[in-house]
């Protein structure tokens, strides 16, 4: 295994004493004793996964940075532009709005999933052991199973004017609050987050209820001793117990939230207006009809940059004060 | 304890001038798209046709749509040495794929053409004048073939031409002629007013005048009223301008404010479905054969499903002018199918185009399958359609507009995302009341300039 220290002290060696090395390893060379060489043979087990990742991942990375400094149709002879792309997405207000959108979805699907994970796993492994929670959370799992166009689509008519919650809500008297939600301005993105926190409920229950059982029990017979109640319970034992589930919880979450792009495709196309519109389905637009891949590219980079501003933070802050 | 890693630290310093590096060296490297050729598309301009010996055609085509295939069909039976290699797709990944199509080793001879003007700037299409001049399109009626054309420019309108239409596609106003007589109208009204009379009898007894859709994911339908008030309020030449891009063309004319502050207005009044901004094209035709609505603003390629859905109750007008004395105009667009510039069988493609709009099998499958007009030469023969059905009234309509020479584009397709990202959600803004008349076409027109200067 590769020790910090070695890696690090390494480069601190002066070259006449690496080259001595060098010479003596040449001049006796023996492929086992070359193989043992820890990094030598680390660096060889990760060589397909790396090119894989280079290939797939670091080089349309980089492909994506090169672009956004061009302006380019995707076909003919690109012209180089400088940040030019980058001040037109900070500077047209249609392009900067879908930036403030993912955030605005970001409390649906990040804060309220967690939030509500959190209550529900915790109802969960207080009172419904056996096959009451498997069957709970079976229920609140099952969204992740469904492809998310397929629940895009049924969501667009439970929420259509003549749709299933509208029928609900003229049942109980409430008529007059029927309208068409994903057409709606006030109402369509709320709507979406809706959707989003359907989907991502159970990951965060399920995750969460896992982080749970492995807490120790007499932590909580000892709190119940003292009289604590579920909420401080909650409070004061599970929660700092679970910071790292947390954690990976409100990172995948907020990834899905600033990077959406399918359920916000499919439910309402970024409409009406631009009451929806996310960098994703901007991107895809600008890249693809408009094809003004510069500026696509500008704003992909742009949104790589805001998820690791949100996400470096959190895992950050998951791993800074001691257990 | 801390579970900050030092190992991770340590990496990531190293491998910061890696990274600065490679930023560093990705500025300095070629361009993209360096190494694209692009062809002139030198056109070879023979009109032999396609010979005797085998020739396998390379074609495109948009799935779900029926008469491109149903005319292949019947080329290979009069031509049985044309075979075809049909790829389809649809119609949204055309738009994204036909770039990198046209530009591939293995170029199609035909194919369908969501937009156009910019794969012809970029040498992707073949140039069709020596077709033109060999087979005598030139002489046809002039508006069918000046939307395919596009000068050195880039402009649409006039110049060479890339593209040729199948048909041509004729749009108006729709009614359901039993709701119709509900409100006392027995034929289509003749002036734009005795139209807004019964838009408000319409209203007032409790029938939805207009049924429209207007999702983002549809697109704005409110874009076919709007347009036809424009060529109600106004004369069509602008607005052409505007959509071939001729230099200095607005779309923030009196007369389109005149024709936005109706629509608006129209709007207030409650004359479409209150939930437009959610309903997709396919739910608004279904809303609409079901009884939904006494009027619609849609195409002649809805006819097959007029007739069949709502047989022998659907007729159709075109907008009135706002005088009597006035043309009455039309969006009227061709069916766009192209021919690659690498393309290995233009001359073939090139008669197949011939084929379509003068080989009588071939006209009556353009109408019976397609619900258009075939245009053609001007005595081109005349396809038979079941008198009474919705179909004979449009191609009635469309030889008005041939002689008026009132044909529109549509003001969606001035740039390729005008309507994804100028008509479509400023149009839901006005209906959601966060846009006016004026606002509508400044941003509109906002839009339209930052597409073409980019």
């Amino acid at each position: 295994m590769l020790e910090p220290g070695r890696a690090v002290s390494r480069p601190a060696a002066s070259t006449s004493t690496r080259r001595r090395e060098g010479l003596l390893a040449a001049s006796r060379f023996s492929p086992s004793a070359w193989f043992r060489r820890e990094p030598v043979v680390g660096w060889l087990l990760v060589l397909p996964a790396l090119l894989v990742y280079a290939l797939f991942v670091l080089g349309p990375l980089l492909l994506t940075i090169q672009y956004s400094l061009y302006r380019w149709d995707g076909i003919g002879l690109a012209t180089w532009v400088g940040l030019s792309n980058y001040i037109t997405v900070l500077t047209v207000p249609d392009l900067l709005e879908t930036i403030f959108n993912a955030f605005r979805l970001a409390v649906f699907f990040s804060l309220i999933p967690v939030t509500l994970g959190l209550v529900v796993a915790s109802v969960i492994h207080r009172v419904a052991t056996g096959a009451l929670g498997t069957m709970a959370r079976t229920v609140l799992f099952l969204p992740q199973v469904i492809p998310l166009v397929a629940a895009g689509i049924i969501w667009g008519w439970l929420l259509a004017l003549t749709g299933l919650v509208n029928e609900i809500l003229g049942a109980i008297g409430l008529r007059n609050l029927a309208r068409a939600w994903l057409g709606d301005f006030d109402t369509a993105l709320p709507a979406v987050g809706i959707i989003g926190i359907w989907v991502l409920l159970g990951f965060c229950t399920v995750l969460l209820l896992t982080g749970m059982t492995k807490i120790d029990p007499a932590l909580y017979e000892s709190a119940r001793i003292d009289g604590a109640g579920w909420f401080t319970e909650l409070k004061a034992i599970t929660v700092p117990s679970l910071r790292y589930e947390i954690a990976v919880c409100l990172t995948v979450t907020v990834i899905a939230a600033l990077a959406a792009f399918d359920i916000v495709y499919i439910s309402t196309g970024g409409g009406p207006g631009h009451a929806t519109a996310v960098p994703g389905i901007q991107i895809y637009i600008l890249a693809f009809v408009v094809r003004q891949v510069g500026l696509a590219s500008a704003l992909a980079v742009l949104l790589m940059v805001l998820v690791l501003a949100v996400v470096l933070p959190l895992q950050w802050l998951s791993r800074e004060s001691p257990r | 304890m801390s579970y900050r890693s030092p190992r991770c630290t340590g990496v990531g310093l190293r491998s910061l001038p890696v990274l600065l590096l490679a930023v560093a060296l990705v500025g300095a490297c070629a361009p993209p798209g360096a190494g694209t050729t692009s062809s002139s598309g030198a056109p070879s301009g023979g009109t032999s046709g396609c010979g005797t010996a085998p020739v396998k055609l390379n074609a495109y085509f948009e799935t779900g749509f029926d008469l491109p295939f149903k005319l292949s069909e019947e080329f290979t039976k009069q031509f049985p040495n044309v075979t075809w290699d049909i790829k389809q797709d649809q119609f949204t990944n055309l738009i994204n794929e036909t770039p990198r199509v046209l530009a591939s080793n293995d170029p199609p001879d035909l194919i369908r053409l969501p937009t156009m003007a910019s794969f012809a700037k970029e040498g992707l299409l073949k140039n069709l004048d020596p077709y033109a001049t060999g087979f005598g399109w030139d002489k046809w009626p002039v508006p069918q073939l000046s939307q395919n054309r596009v000068s050195s420019d880039g402009t649409r309108g006039s110049g060479s031409l890339y593209a040729m239409g199948l048909n041509y596609s004729l749009t108006g106003v729709f009614y359901n002629k039993k709701l119709a007589a509900q409100i006392g109208m027995t034929e289509p009204p003749k002036t734009l007013v005795e139209f807004q009379d019964f838009l408000a009898k319409a209203k007032a007894a409790g029938l939805l005048p207009i049924m429209e859709w207007g999702s983002a994911k549809s697109g704005m339908g409110l874009a076919f009223p709007l347009q036809a008030l424009m060529a109600s309020l106004g004369p069509v030449g602008p607005i052409n301008d505007w959509i071939f891009q001729k230099r200095g063309a607005t779309i923030d004319t009196p007369s389109n404010l005149e024709a936005a502050k109706r629509l608006a207005q129209w709007i207030k009044n409650g004359y479409f479905p209150s939930d437009i901004n959610a309903i997709e094209y396919t739910d608004s035709n279904g809303r609409f054969t079901k009884g939904e609505g006494i009027f619609t603003f849609n195409g002649d390629w809805e006819n097959a499903d007029y007739d069949k859905n709502l047989s022998g109750n659907t007729g159709f007008f075109l907008m009135p002018a706002s005088q009597p004395s006035g043309k009455p105009g039309a969006m009227s667009a061709p069916l766009t199918f192209g021919i690659a510039a690498k393309a290995k069988h233009a001359d073939c493609a090139a008669f197949f185009f011939n084929w379509v709009a003068t080989n009588r099998t071939g006209r009556q499958i353009d109408v019976s399958v397609g619900g258009s007009n075939p245009g053609g030469p001007a005595g081109a023969p005349l396809s038979s359609v079941p008198a009474g059905s919705v179909t004979s009234e449009t191609l009635a309509a469309g030889n008005v507009i041939g002689k008026a020479g009132t044909a529109m584009d549509f003001i969606a397709n001035a740039t390729s995302s005008i309507f994804a990202q100028g008509w479509t959600p400023e149009l839901q803004k006005m209906v959601g009341g966060k846009q006016d008349a004026a606002g509508l076409l400044k941003a509109v027109q906002a839009e339209y300039q930052r597409e073409i200067a980019h």
